[in-house]
């Protein structure tokens, strides 16, 4: 008996840190911000209202801006595929598993940065008197600077690099467990290389594609440093619009209301993706 | 095993509580370069109260005092014409005492304006500290004829013109073009058309900026490598270029610079108000604040600062203000509430804008 309620203690304990850290930071706040989303100045205080959800849709320069950021983010994840596939593949596949390990620790450096480092990094990088253009003029190639960045390839740039390798690791652990003998069974069998790509490959990788393709598109779709630093003059960011919500015009219903959509938009997107390419939530990351 | 639990519990709550209720200390949120570590280390030996900086601007500053309903904070240090609508609105800050603050020590025109710029129903809420202008920093080898709001938009630096989309803008803008948007405060239909039409103006123009400039370090960086020949910035940031290049330097413009004044302002639940007032007292002594503007080059309030300013800080200051240019400044009023709504859209419009 005595054992079994210490036990019962200690799990209560252990149990207590995460059930606080989940209703205290998360729960609470975002219960808190819903019903503010609901709320507006009214004559004697705060009302209820929907106005904050309309003025969404009533204002072009909102919905175009959330239209635009998550095209965006739709088009940097299908590169961040396109970019980190053959660098997943050659680190599973190809190289040496003596070599691989080495190789994806130095793939993981930029994450021990920060994002505010990688974002400056970049602004030395792309700069009218950048390490590009520099380089470019002192070989000869141009004479005068190439405008890169402050314009949307720059933050396009951005935050494919910050959000790649949440699209490298999970396709790499789906391809870790490909057996090797498919692809030699595919080619015996006479299949051409495209076809063991198209028929092997990427249907087995596809759970680490989806929930990679998950993961990015949410990173970029909320992400503010990027857009924000690396962003031109005409790159507003969704994410910019509620951040002015909060701190310039001090309306956080209209703020929490913005947020929520953000929320409830991009899930459905993701949603609309799964059902289009026919995964299951339940299947992505496993 | 749960008396062991609770007595740590109760341990562990009387440790975190003593970090806070120590009255000891001085929470203090400012702006970089208004409290430096010398005079920190200074007041601490003179007072024994210990002193905590946090870094921040005035939209931060806000947000962070109406979420504790202002709490965390025992000295905040708010622009002047952010004070009157966040305090009608959000109630998070103490009237000031004005028989505790030293007013001996300070200019009676700034003391004038903070009181009359922050009052709110018979009482005032700020203290002046540290007053600059937003003005132009000008490229005078490739702009030489540059000197007002409306170079912003002269076909003229096509490319070479930088700004940052904030408020400022639009005051500035405004008043180049010929308008006083102050006159339109107790009229919000005007001053939504005025600022429709300041809209319409920097979008039709956006094509001649080379980007939007987002920080002190961005601005003077811009200016710096050339990018950039006409752009709108601080009185302290165009000094700090011209010391490194005399080329660059700050200009007041022909309608008008955009004087600002930031303030100490007590939080509701601010825990130290004593110590709060006592440092007021101490950074606006002439010698300390000397030392703030001498570091900065912000301007200080502090009547008598002005013997221990350096050579380098007196000549700034008169090369770039005339006489004429000081009385032709345009003090911020205090901004009515919903007009910030106005000019955040007007903002995002141009931003958008292709």
């Amino acid at each position: 008996m005595e054992d079994k309620k210490s036990f019962n203690i200690t799990f209560y304990l252990l149990i207590l840190p995460v059930l606080l850290w989940l209703i205290v930071l998360i729960v609470l706040p975002h219960i808190d911000l819903f019903i503010s989303s609901f709320q507006v100045d009214g004559d004697n205080g705060k009302v209820f209202s929907f106005d904050n959800y309309t003025t969404f849709f009533k204002n072009k320069i909102y919905w175009l801006t959330f239209i635009n950021t998550a095209a965006y983010a739709i088009g940097i994840t299908l590169l961040a595929f396109v970019v980190t596939f053959p660098v997943a593949f050659y680190l599973t596949k190809v190289v040496s598993r003596k070599y691989a390990s080495f190789l994806s620790l130095l793939l993981l450096i930029p994450l021990w940065i920060g994002e505010l480092v990688t974002v400056y990094g970049w602004m030395i990088i792309l700069g009218d008197h950048g390490v590009i253009n520099e380089s470019l003029i002192y070989f000869g190639i141009i004479d005068k600077p190439i405008h890169m960045l402050y314009t949307n390839i720059s933050m396009s740039i951005g935050l494919l690099y910050i959000s790649m390798l949440f699209m490298v690791i999970p396709i790499m652990t789906t391809l870790e467990s490909l057996d090797d003998s498919l692809i030699e069974a595919a080619s015996d069998l006479g299949a051409s290389k495209w076809t063991i790509f198209r028929r092997i490959i990427i249907p087995y990788s596809m759970p680490g594609i989806t929930s990679g393709g998950i993961i990015v598109f949410m990173l970029v779709i909320g992400d503010y440093v990027a857009p924000d630093i690396l962003g031109g003059k005409s790159s507003l960011w969704f994410t910019e619009q509620i951040y002015n919500e909060f701190l310039s015009t001090f309306n956080w219903g209209e703020g929490a209301a913005f947020g929520f959509l953000l929320l409830m938009i991009s899930s459905s997107i993701i949603w609309a993706a799964l059902r289009i390419s026919g995964q299951k939530l339940e299947r992505v990351g496993s | 095993m749960k008396k062991m639990v609770v007595s740590s519990v109760a341990i562990a709550t009387l440790l975190a509580g003593s970090l806070y209720a120590d009255s000891g200390t001085l929470r203090l949120i400012t702006w970089k370069g208004y409290a430096p570590k010398a005079l920190v280390k200074k007041f601490e030996k003179e007072t024994g109260i210990k002193v905590k900086v946090t870094y921040s601007n005035n939209e931060e500053m806000i947000a962070k005092l109406r979420a504790t309903r202002g709490g965390g904070f025992d000295l905040a240090q708010p622009s002047v014409d952010r004070i009157r609508f966040v305090q009608k609105k959000f109630h998070i800050y103490h009237a000031i005492d004005y028989s505790k603050v030293n007013t001996a020590q300070l200019t009676k025109s700034t003391v004038a304006a903070a009181k009359k710029i922050s009052a709110l129903d018979g009482k005032v809420y700020s203290v002046p500290y540290i007053y600059g202008t937003t003005g132009l920093i000008i490229n005078k080898k490739m702009a030489p004829g540059a000197n007002d709001w409306s170079d912003l938009w002269n076909p003229k630096y096509a490319g070479h013109i930088s700004y940052r989309l904030k408020r400022p803008i639009l005051i500035g803008a405004a008043f180049g073009m010929g308008y006083n948007p102050f006159a339109l405060y107790s009229n919000k239909a005007a001053y939504q058309k005025l600022i429709d039409k300041v809209t319409a103006k920097l979008i039709a123009s956006k094509k001649l900026v080379k980007t939007y400039w987002t920080s002190g370090d961005t601005q003077k960086a811009l200016v710096r490598n050339g990018d950039v020949f006409v752009e709108s910035g601080w009185d302290a940031i165009g000094w700090q270029v011209h010391d490194a290049n005399k080329n660059i330097d700050f200009v007041c413009p022909k309608s008008g610079a955009l004087g600002w004044i930031d303030t100490f302002a007590i939080p509701a639940k601010s825990k130290n108000i004593e110590g709060a007032y006592k440092w007021i007292n101490f950074i606006l002594q002439p010698k300390n604040a000397a030392y703030v503007t001498n570091k900065s080059s912000y301007m200080t309030v502090s009547k008598d600062a002005t013997k221990y300013l350096s050579n380098e800080i007196k000549t700034n200051y008169n090369r770039s203000y005339s006489k004429a240019d000081i009385d032709n400044i345009k003090w911020y009023d205090a901004l009515p509430s919903g007009f910030a709504a106005i000019e955040a859209k007007a903002l995002d419009k141009i931003k958008a804008a292709q």
